[in-house]
């Protein structure tokens, strides 16, 4: 006889409503004619338990593929006895092409994959940025996977590991982007895929790409190593149009919503209506930019700044990222060849310096910015501080040796 | 001799796939070649490249956790109305690419009549970011797809609409990881009791060294119980972040009545205008209220309110607190201030008012 549909009074109540039901969508799952539905009409009952009584049920154990350490999310059910159907429900975490662009024949044959192994439940995407195949059994892992590699897409990262990143539409869509963020994503992330897929860093590392400070994908605080994309010159102005948006918004609107929020002031409307732009205030905050999107946009000299030791709460609270580097072309191939180099030194003193389970935020916070900059080879920069230290208690006996290193530096700068 | 098997099949590590040859056509002929955009209404971008050419994106929402038949029918629509191609943003939204203008309309109408709404740009309120919740994670407080659902319902206008001051990013997190990230609303489990621990399991199943170093205020210290190795928590100590009981299943931190959901608000990733903010804790202790987290839609629609009417264009929410200020945001939202509003975490000096700047 076929399981029977659980009753779930709970979550029916999820049904209601106007936004996408993801508990229709399970049903429907529950309610096919094929090899996961006995899976998810247990998983339906499992979810409803859990609503009933405000408690997760999973925990996790040691399940992967021949060849990697990581990628999968072990799943087995505490209450097995009674949902034995979804008693394994393991998650298989894959890299979404970089953009996470698709056209409709690769989106169905990975429907198609995940009908014959999995339970046809999937996540586009994950907080990482994973395509999530959420519930497959043990054995049905490693021929899953087969499959999916053969077309061409690999594991994601879990654990310990250099893990999924994510870049913005960038350069496809976008002209606020500033360099190429698909290549830069997938040259970083490609070159460190042992540490991906085979977990044995202190802890987890992500990286993240935004095209500018917009950072539609959070990079700032939801990455360890932030490239967002900037520029060195002046923003380009076309003052007829600035003209047009002064007719727009009225020249109050004006003033009140792009020069008045200007945040270093370096804006002022002229008396003709025109903008005059202080660019050597500027500080590339995008803001001008959003609004007067056909009047402004970024300089012809871009490339990327870089801020490192974003995080979230565990263990020492939350860190924001900060700038390593202030500026850096990202155009030819020795750009992106000296990228990828300083993402692996700061793999590498990671891997070397922190401690079981500390972020690179808290290990910079640990040893100090200085020690880290010298550990994977930058310069100090202004850039780099909210301001200078305001605490006295600090050894400066080789005062003279820094200010020197510094002229030096300032001197070569100016005969280049 | 035994007769040679075939090698096992070893993972071709092919990395991340290339895009190009996914996206939209005309996206990879103008690549790094856009010169501006606008926003013709509500969940419609439509960007000019230099070379002239035009396209127009379409947004909608999706349940994120989506069954098979979903995917097929977006990817029907995709070939049906648009060119075949589509994209997912970092909030879960599908774009939609077309290079007609004419093909705009029609996809709407076909999208929303299959239950997709359009919207989710600009000055709207995109899709709450998406954790997992009771449905897959091993460490749950509350749910993720719920909530998510929950609260889209309630505001479901604001994402078709483009009324709010600025974008609002609402994030949800199933416990004190925060996994959702920061957000203009954040809305995470807060745990108020220390963790039940069960001896009889300690021993076999946690490395004990390794949970007393995970503790970030130092309450956990090995202990022979009942004649057994584990682990007792210093309860004066304990400030109920769980972060033992990941590594530590038998220290159960979750709680269906204990476990609470608070709700804060000012986080923001970008650097445009201000450099970014962490989100500030403005009410916890709301039920963790399962199927549909009723007190929490409460407080935040709320919030949204007190925002949308007093907030200026372009201001995030945490650049309206900042200028209102926080006695007014309180006095707005009708919210209790309380001594769990004042930070004792480390550096927490600099989140007091060190300064005659006070608000009346």
């Amino acid at each position: 006889m076929a399981k029977e549909m659980p009753k779930t009074p709970l979550l029916d109540q999820l049904e209601d409503g106007p936004w996408p039901s993801f508990v229709t969508g399970l049903k429907r799952l529950a309610n096919d004619d094929t090899s996961y539905a006995p899976m998810m009409k247990s998983l339906l009952g499992q979810l409803e338990h859990s609503y009933d009584t405000r408690k997760g049920y999973w925990k996790g154990g040691t399940v992967g593929v021949r060849g990697y350490g990581g990628g999968i999310i072990p799943r087995f059910s505490e209450v097995a006895g009674a949902y034995p159907e979804s008693s394994e429900f393991h998650t298989m975490r894959v890299m979404p092409p970089a953009g996470m662009h698709y056209d409709t024949k690769t989106l169905r044959k990975l429907c198609d994959i995940w009908a014959k192994y999995g339970s046809g439940l999937i996540a586009f995407h994950g907080q990482s940025g994973d395509i999530m195949f959420q519930g497959i059994s043990t054995e049905n892992i490693q021929p899953c996977f087969d499959e999916l590699n053969e077309y061409g897409f690999d594991l994601g990262g879990a654990g310990a590991a250099i893990r999924t990143s994510m870049s913005c539409v960038g350069a496809a869509r976008c002209e606020q982007s500033n360099y190429d963020e698909a290549r830069a994503l997938r040259s970083v992330i490609n070159n460190l895929l042992d540490d991906m897929h085979r977990p044995s860093l202190p802890y987890k590392m992500k990286f993240k790409f935004s095209g500018c400070a917009n950072d539609c994908v959070n990079a700032s605080h939801r990455s360890d190593f932030a490239v967002l994309g900037t520029w060195r010159d002046d923003i380009k102005v076309n003052q007829e149009e600035i003209k047009n948006k002064v007719a727009e918004l009225g020249r109050k609107g004006f003033n009140d919503q792009v020069v008045n929020l200007c945040p270093t002031r370096a804006l002022s409307l002229n008396d003709d209506d025109t903008l005059e732009i202080d660019n050597k205030s500027c500080v590339r905050c995008m803001h001008c930019i959003n609004v007067c999107t056909k009047a402004l946009s970024p300089g012809d000299d871009k490339g990327i700044t870089i801020l490192i030791g974003g995080k979230r709460t565990l263990k020492i609270g939350d860190l924001m990222g900060s700038c390593i580097v202030p500026f850096m072309k990202l155009e030819s191939d020795e750009d992106f060849d000296a990228l990828v180099e300083l993402t692996e030194s700061c793999v590498e003193f990671f891997a070397e310096n922190a401690l079981e389970h500390e972020r690179t935020g808290e290990m910079i916070d640990r040893i100090g910015l200085v020690n880290y900059l010298e550990g994977v080879g930058i310069e100090v920069d202004p850039n780099m501080v909210a301001h200078p230290r305001t605490s006295s208690y600090a050894r400066m006996d080789d005062w003279d040796e820094q200010a020197e290193k510094w002229n030096k530096r300032k001197g070569n700068a100016a005969a280049e | 001799m035994s007769e040679a098997k075939e090698a096992p099949r070893m993972p071709d590590e092919c990395g991340v796939p290339d895009p190009m040859p996914l996206m939209h056509p005309m996206m990879r002929e103008n690549y790094g070649k856009w010169d501006w955009h606008d926003r013709p209404r509500p969940g419609v971008l439509h960007h000019v490249a230099k070379s002239g050419d035009e396209i127009w994106t379409i947004k909608a929402g999706t349940q994120r956790q989506m069954d098979l038949h979903t995917i097929r029918k977006l990817c029907d629509i995709a070939d049906e109305m648009a060119d075949g191609h589509v994209r997912f943003t970092a909030r879960s939204n599908i774009e939609y690419m077309v290079t007609d203008e004419a093909r705009v309309d029609p996809l709407i109408e076909k999208l929303e009549g299959e239950g997709f709404p359009v919207g989710g740009t600009g000055n709207s309120i995109s899709m709450i970011s998406h954790t997992q919740g009771w449905l897959h994670c091993d460490i749950p407080g509350t749910d993720a797809s719920g909530v998510v659902k929950s609260l889209m319902d309630e505001i479901y206008h604001d994402f078709k609409h483009e009324e709010m001051p600025n974008r609002v990013k609402i994030t949800t997190s199933c416990c004190q990881i925060n996994c959702g990230g920061q957000g203009d609303i954040a809305i995470n489990i807060q745990h108020t009791k220390p963790p039940v621990i069960n001896h009889d399991l300690v021993a076999n199943v946690c490395e004990r060294p390794a949970v007393v170093a995970r503790c970030p205020v130092a309450a956990i210290r090995p202990a022979l119980v009942n004649g057994k190795p584990s682990l007792e928590v210093d309860e004066k100590k304990c400030i109920c972040c769980g972060a033992c009981y990941p590594p530590c299943p038998p220290m159960q931190i979750n709680d269906p009545e204990n476990s609470v959901l608070a709700i804060w608000v000012g986080g923001k990733h970008s650097s445009t205008r201000t450099k970014p903010t962490f989100h500030k804790l403005v009410i916890s202790g709301l039920p963790n209220n399962a199927p549909r987290w009723p007190e929490v839609a409460v407080v935040v629609k709320t919030i949204l309110k007190a925002y949308k009417e007093d907030g200026r264009p372009w201001e995030r929410m945490s650049e309206w607190i900042d200028r209102i200020g926080w006695p007014r945001f309180f006095e707005m939202t009708n919210l209790p201030f309380t001594k769990h509003h004042i930070e004792d975490w480390r550096g927490g000096r600099n989140a007091l008012n060190q300064s005659t700047h006070v608000h009346f």
